[in-house]
């Protein structure tokens, strides 16, 4: 495990920048001549059918324009009605992404720790997680009511298993070796799990944090379906229910942006904070 | 060993209910809340055999699989095309990484006002959720394909259909298969939020939102979550199971995917 495999890159001979554009711009174009071509089609279809219930996408986007970045420039063209459903709608989300997140990373090492905890706890927890979220959301609006903390509890319900069974695994498969040597050197239990554990079991609990934050999206529509006056979803639903298509549509168009942008900070996120991990790996294979 | 996990998994599932039990009977949880563990086992004992609740986990399960088949008998032919043209392969990529977040169950006021009969409205947004994830699988498992054994037999003089039948499908195979039990775990969890919100006439979700417009019983609520909860537990594992069986020789490698 030394540093020799990492400085070959730096080794290549640099490119020409007008090439590396070009490369760029190819690859690029590669990727996205379809997404377009399907754009073109979409928007000349709806055109040509002129069906009430698919409008055309430039229709969509105007309708998205208009609802949520209309707003003046010191508000970052946010329009009010954009700051209110967003805000409710994604501190709902974060609130219990991060409250599942954290109990899940908690619960699930301490549970990776022990042999026995995990044989006790192991079955009960797979059930759980096969208990599909949205079979609980009766019961929520029940005990909690209509409101901001039943869309958390049910957030956090739903998505704590993919974090907690995921730390529980990493840890558990943390190499003796390492933790024997930290050891040797004196280290404490809670620098243990701060320097060596947390550490080695961070790209599984990365990966059930990423599931997390998928299903804290659709839980956070869904609870937003049922009644209640502010967020991305329940402007959905009040959209169909004046049959509002193209307010509709946008308001899908915006779920779809939303997850697309939550993928890829969490994924830029991951490449850097896992980016020794990364490294570590292939120096290993 | 498995004597031991067996005996302490079971010791463990009976000391939840017991928490459970002692938190609602000594009044620390309100038990309108959370009712007692051996109440909610007992309704669920109810449920297993009351017949109107086995015709809506009847309706459910068949949205369910009929959804799933659907996505695999279109998404795995259409991956294959998709993977077999290079240039369309990627791009065909980047279409459904920009397709796929958006979540399923944002589009079921959509689905209400397309279709009227609630099976195949419960039907299209399962397949529509689960196009995704068997699709992107298919794409990423043909990329992954060993060119030493496509080239091997094209040297042989095999043509590109006996490639792809011979080497491609049977190394892509399990990946598919992995894409398909994430699918089904995704359309459980639409199948049911669709039964919950539009309605209709059977279905687990349904029986969950009547419970609750019934009013005042949180005990019925919890045992039918905890029949589908059972439902994906067996989904979950029979897929599993088949797929150890039938992917054998190939286990290590989809696990490591996965």
């Amino acid at each position: 495990m030394s540093g020799a495999g990492a400085p070959a890159r730096t080794a290549l001979p640099a490119r020409k920048p007008g090439r590396r554009v070009r490369r760029a711009t190819r690859g690029f174009v590669e990727r996205a001549w379809l997404v377009a071509v399907a754009v073109v089609v979409w928007e000349l279809v709806t055109r040509a059918v002129g069906e009430n219930d698919f409008p055309p996408p430039t229709k969509i986007v105007s309708v998205l324009r208009e609802l949520w970045f209309g707003g003046p420039a010191s508000h970052l063209f946010l329009t009010d009605n954009a700051v209110d459903d967003f805000s409710t709608s994604l501190t709902h989300l974060f609130i219990g992404w991060a409250a599942a997140g954290a109990a899940g990373v908690v619960v699930g090492a301490a549970i990776g720790r022990s042999e026995i905890l995990n044989d006790l706890l192991n079955p009960v927890l797979e059930f759980l997680r096969a208990v599909p979220p949205p079979t609980l959301l009766p019961f929520f609006i029940m005990v909690f009511q209509l409101g901001a903390t039943m869309q958390v509890v049910t957030i956090a319900f739903g998505v704590v298993w993919p974090v907690l069974l995921n730390t529980a695994d990493g840890v558990r498969g943390v190499e003796p070796l390492q933790l024997d040597t930290a050891r040797v050197f004196g280290l404490g239990r809670a620098r243990r799990i701060g320097t060596v554990i947390l550490p080695a079991a961070a790209p599984k609990i990365f990966a059930g944090l990423r599931v997390a934050l998928s299903f804290a999206l659709i839980l956070m529509v869904l609870s937003e379906l049922f009644g209640s006056t502010a967020g991305i979803g329940s402007e959905l639903i009040d959209a169909q229910r004046t049959f509002e298509l193209p307010r509709m549509w946008a308001g899908i168009v915006m779920l779809g942006i939303l997850g697309l942008l939550f993928n890829g900070a969490f994924m830029l996120l991951e490449r850097r904070l896992l980016a020794w991990h990364t490294g570590a790996q292939r120096l290993e294979s | 060993m498995n004597l031991r996990r067996v005996v302490l998994g079971a010791a463990g599932a009976v000391g939840v209910a017991a928490v459970i039990e002692t938190l609602s009977r000594t009044g620390l949880v309100d038990a309108t809340a959370l009712p007692p563990a051996s109440t909610i086992l007992r309704e669920a004992g109810r449920l297993a055999v009351d017949p109107e609740f086995l015709v809506d986990v009847g309706a459910t399960l068949q949205a369910w699989f009929g959804g799933l088949a659907l996505a695999v008998l279109v998404a795995v032919p259409l991956g294959v095309l998709l993977g077999s043209v290079p240039l369309l392969g990627t791009a065909a990529q980047a279409l459904v990484e920009l397709m796929r977040p958006v979540p399923s169950v944002a589009l079921i006021p959509l689905a209400i006002l397309l279709f009227a009969d609630p099976t195949r409205m419960k039907m299209s947004l399962i397949f529509y959720a689960c196009l995704w994830p068997i699709l992107i699988n298919t794409l990423y498992a043909l990329r992954e394909v060993d060119p030493v054994a496509k080239d091997s037999l094209r040297a042989f003089g095999f043509g590109t259909p006996a490639v792809l039948w011979r080497v491609s499908l049977p190394s892509a195979a399990p990946f598919i298969a992995t894409g398909v039990r994430i699918a089904a775990s995704v359309a459980l969890i639409v199948v049911i939020s669709t039964e919950l919100f539009a309605g209709g006439v059977d279905g687990v979700g349904i029986y969950l939102s009547e419970t609750q417009s019934g009013g005042g019983h949180t005990d019925l609520l919890l045992a039918g979550a905890f029949w589908a909860g059972v439902l994906g537990l067996l989904a979950n594992l029979g897929l599993l199971g088949l797929q150890r069986v039938a992917f054998r020789w190939h286990s290590a490698r989809a696990e490591a995917v996965a």
